[in-house]
């Protein structure tokens, strides 16, 4: 770059001391006939464009025969963006996404946690037995970092190898622009740029990737706003807790026929909670500390396109699928390690563990969650993707269950019966899942997505305000949600 | 670095052959040390830029169907006839007159960053709405390129699009592609290939249907631009703009940056700079 840039002054430089003329001449001679041939300049340029490619296309382009008989594309869109029958099409849709993939995971989640955690893991623990490892090396290495994997793995691929590629073929086939366009005039409405139902979906996405996003919106004003409620849309490392928590916990509430279906429209109540979320907090900073005008624009609908399913599949998977995995597991083992010392570092008989989770427990039980979750969430700013097992890691020390393994820390064999046998020891209630759900909804966003935002922003002040702000309304959600359950309980 | 002509020359039934570009094309991904040339791919939102950019790279940056997917600048490379290429795909746009961020990267990049070769990725189903900005990026640069894609969906649409006829009426060479099949990506490259070695020199159509006293101040504007930097390709977009009161043009030209322009346009000086740019960056 620098070595182009000194190219470029010498040749400039030497050409102008040779030359008459000077670069201030010809700008002053510029202005002199732009005020000479008139305002409606840039129009008759632009028309002049404008007819010179509507007579080029025109000559090259032909339609074969008469009209198309059917325009399909018209007649879906007819349905899918109908004033009325969009909003239902669209909750169907989603809907229909969320329930294949929590009836269809749960079989090869069975299987892999079997493998995994229950041969793998016994294994491992002979060959460090038979190879003389000292309790620590193999409670750290085994106890820690493998089963903290192994967990992810059994837990988050199935949802993810299913999720991913439905919502990944719903964007190739053409749908989620038609969700924008029916989101448009209400994100309007709230005072935010009609683009940002663009950026809040590239955020059920990754949000990082959505604050990236909102270089589509011109004005900086509506700019800040997307980015500060890009938070409110469900990213891929919270779609698995949230689909996690509502299959153990609502879908058995009801009949096993109908657990499926429940627990499908309890995330989805949960994610359109955060589209609320995102359109409350758009209209309050839009009249609050960010005012200013509503700008226009116009949004193409692109015609539907048949998905390539296989590509689609094998695409969702890599780009998706693996690298959330991946990330999960990059922060996971780490954080597994972390669990196993932070619970058998002991001072004067108590873990360390321990005096966190009990300083953690009261502001925890007040606003309907625990101690363990609060320090599961301190660990996962990282990462959302690690809530969970951190959660059952740190539950099963606080619990003091006891099972495999020679040091505390780790003492479950994963799968779905399993994991809600743990957070039922742990002292989780109905409330506790609610909560938790809600409080993935909204917190901060990771940290990835705060850097990103900060990088983007340049600004300390709104990057703060991007962490702070869903925190807060995090915890006075949940604990208004909190009381208001515990009153009619004890009605 | 081994000159153009040391090149073999290719047989016309050759390059046209599938298998014969597809034994030539090395897909490179992110490895583009040293290249020879740069190509910049442009075009509206949504016409499967960023298909054609993983079709001639073999990367799999992810590929959405809605507009403004690419907001950024993403690079690959591949390499095809002894010659190394990056490949810089800039965001898609409906304009080059810089109205925001994303119309300003994908202009200046075209102006300054003096690609070899501009690809200008077109929706063949919305071809009079897309020939816009391909004539502003005629306007810009000589070495250029039309890819018409989306041919699979002209078809499915029973639309007829005549490239032998759009390419005369344009001046310059022009690919029917279905970038999500990989249909006439080799065509493509070939063409790329023909305009950086001088095989084809495109001669852009411009716009001309001027009032006449506007053309007597584009005339006169584009006649003192040419003495201010002789070699200047575009010396009649810069008066355009000029007229136009475009803010970073007169910008650039108070701070020199229009000097970048008249490098690059001679085959040998462009090879000896190129070099000097690949350590630098």
């Amino acid at each position: 770059m620098s070595i182009s840039n000194t190219f470029q002054d010498q040749t400039s430089g030497g050409m102008l001391a040779d030359s008459g003329i000077d670069v201030e001449r010809v700008l002053a001679n510029a202005q002199q006939l732009r005020w000479d041939i008139g305002q409606d300049y840039h129009e008759q340029l632009m028309e002049t464009i404008y007819a010179d490619a509507a007579r080029i296309a025109d000559r090259s382009v032909w339609a074969e025969g008469e009209k198309p008989r059917f325009d399909l594309d018209r007649k879906i869109d007819q349905i899918v963006t109908h004033p009325i029958w969009g909003f239902p099409v669209m909750l169907g849709l989603f809907a229909l996404v969320f329930w294949i993939t929590i009836t269809a995971a749960n079989i090869p989640s069975q299987l892999i946690a079997d493998l995994l955690i229950g041969k793998v893991y016994p294994w491992l623990q002979n060959a460090a037995a038979v190879l003389h490892f000292p309790w620590w090396l193999s409670g750290f290495l085994i106890d820690g970092v493998y089963l903290a994997t192994a967990w992810v793995v059994s837990v988050m691929l199935p949802p993810m190898a299913i999720f991913f590629p439905l919502f990944t073929l719903l964007e190739d086939f053409g749908y989620l622009p038609r969700v924008a366009f029916n989101l448009d005039h209400v994100f309007k409405r709230a005072g935010a740029h009609g683009k940002q139902s663009l950026t809040m979906m590239m955020g059920f996405g990754c949000n990082a990737a959505g604050m990236v996003a909102t270089r589509i919106i011109d004005s900086p004003r509506e700019r800040l706003i997307a980015m500060l409620t890009n938070n409110f849309a469900l990213c891929n490392g919270r779609w698995p807790t949230q689909i996690l928590i509502a299959t153990l916990f609502i879908g058995a509430l009801v009949s096993p026929a109908l657990a499926g279906l429940i627990s499908a429209a309890a995330v989805l109540s949960v994610a359109l909670l955060g589209v609320l979320l995102s359109l409350v907090t758009s209209w309050a900073l839009s009249r609050s500390v960010l005012k200013g005008q509503v700008s226009t624009f116009s949004l193409e609908l692109p015609p539907y396109r048949p998905p390539r399913v296989l590509q689609t599949i094998y695409t969702s998977m890599i780009d998706r699928t693996l690298n959330v995995l991946w990330r999960a597991l990059v922060f996971a083992a780490p954080a597994g390690a972390v669990i196993w010392l932070v619970a058998n570092i002991q001072i004067s008989g108590v873990s360390l563990a321990e005096y966190i989770i009990n300083f953690l427990n009261p502001i925890g039980i007040l606003i309907g969650l625990n101690g363990v979750i609060l320090l599961a969430y301190i660990i996962a700013i990282p990462a959302n993707e690690i809530v969970i097992p951190t959660v059952l890691m740190l539950t099963v020390l606080a619990a003091g269950l006891t099972g495999v393994g020679s040091g505390s820390g780790v003492m479950f064999q994963g799968g779905q019966a399993d994991t809600m046998a743990v957070l039922q020891a742990g002292g989780w209630t109905l409330l506790t899942a609610v909560n938790l759900m809600l409080f993935s909804l909204v917190h901060n966003p990771c940290s990835t997505t705060l850097y990103t935002m900060y990088k983007e922003t340049g600004s300390k002040k709104w990057t703060a305000v991007a962490a702070l702000l869903p925190l807060a309304m995090g915890f006075t959600l949940t604990f208004f949600v909190a009381q208001i359950w515990r009153l009619i309980a004890s009605l | 670095m081994t000159k153009p002509q040391t090149q073999p020359t290719l047989g016309a039934a050759c390059e046209t052959c599938p298998v014969h570009n597809a034994a030539n094309l090395l897909k490179l991904g992110v490895d583009i040390e040293g290249w020879d040339f740069v190509v910049a791919l442009a075009g509206n939102p949504n016409t499967g830029k960023s298909t054609v950019f993983n079709a001639l790279t073999g990367l799999r940056q992810h590929t959405g169907n809605w507009p403004g997917k690419t907001v950024a600048r993403a690079e690959g490379g591949f390499e095809y006839g002894d010659k190394r290429f990056k490949l810089v795909d800039l965001p898609g746009t409906y304009s080059l007159l810089a109205t925001s961020l994303d119309e300003e990267v994908a202009r200046d990049f075209i102006l300054f960053g003096q690609p070899d070769v501009t690809i200008v990725v077109v929706d063949a189903t919305r071809l009079e709405r897309n020939l816009n900005l391909v004539l502003q990026v005629a306007e810009i640069t000589d070495r250029m390129v039309v890819c018409l894609n989306l041919m699979d969906e002209a078809r499915r649409n029973h639309l007829n699009v005549d490239e032998r006829r759009l390419a005369r009426d344009l001046g310059v060479p022009v690919v029917p592609t279905a970038a999500r099949y990989g249909e006439g990506m080799g065509d493509l490259i070939a063409a790329v290939f023909d305009v950086v070695t001088g095989a084809t020199v495109p001669k852009p159509h411009r716009v001309q249907s001027h009032p006449s006293e506007l053309k007597a101040a584009v005339t006169s504007l584009t006649q003192q631009v040419q003495v201010l930097y002789p070699e200047l390709p575009n010396a009649r977009w810069v008066a355009l703009r000029l007229l136009d009161g475009d803010d970073r043009i007169i910008s650039a030209m108070r701070k020199g940056e229009l000097g970048d322009l008249m490098r690059g346009r001679d085959p040998e000086l462009s090879n000896e700079i190129i070099p000097l740019e690949g350590i630098a960056s």
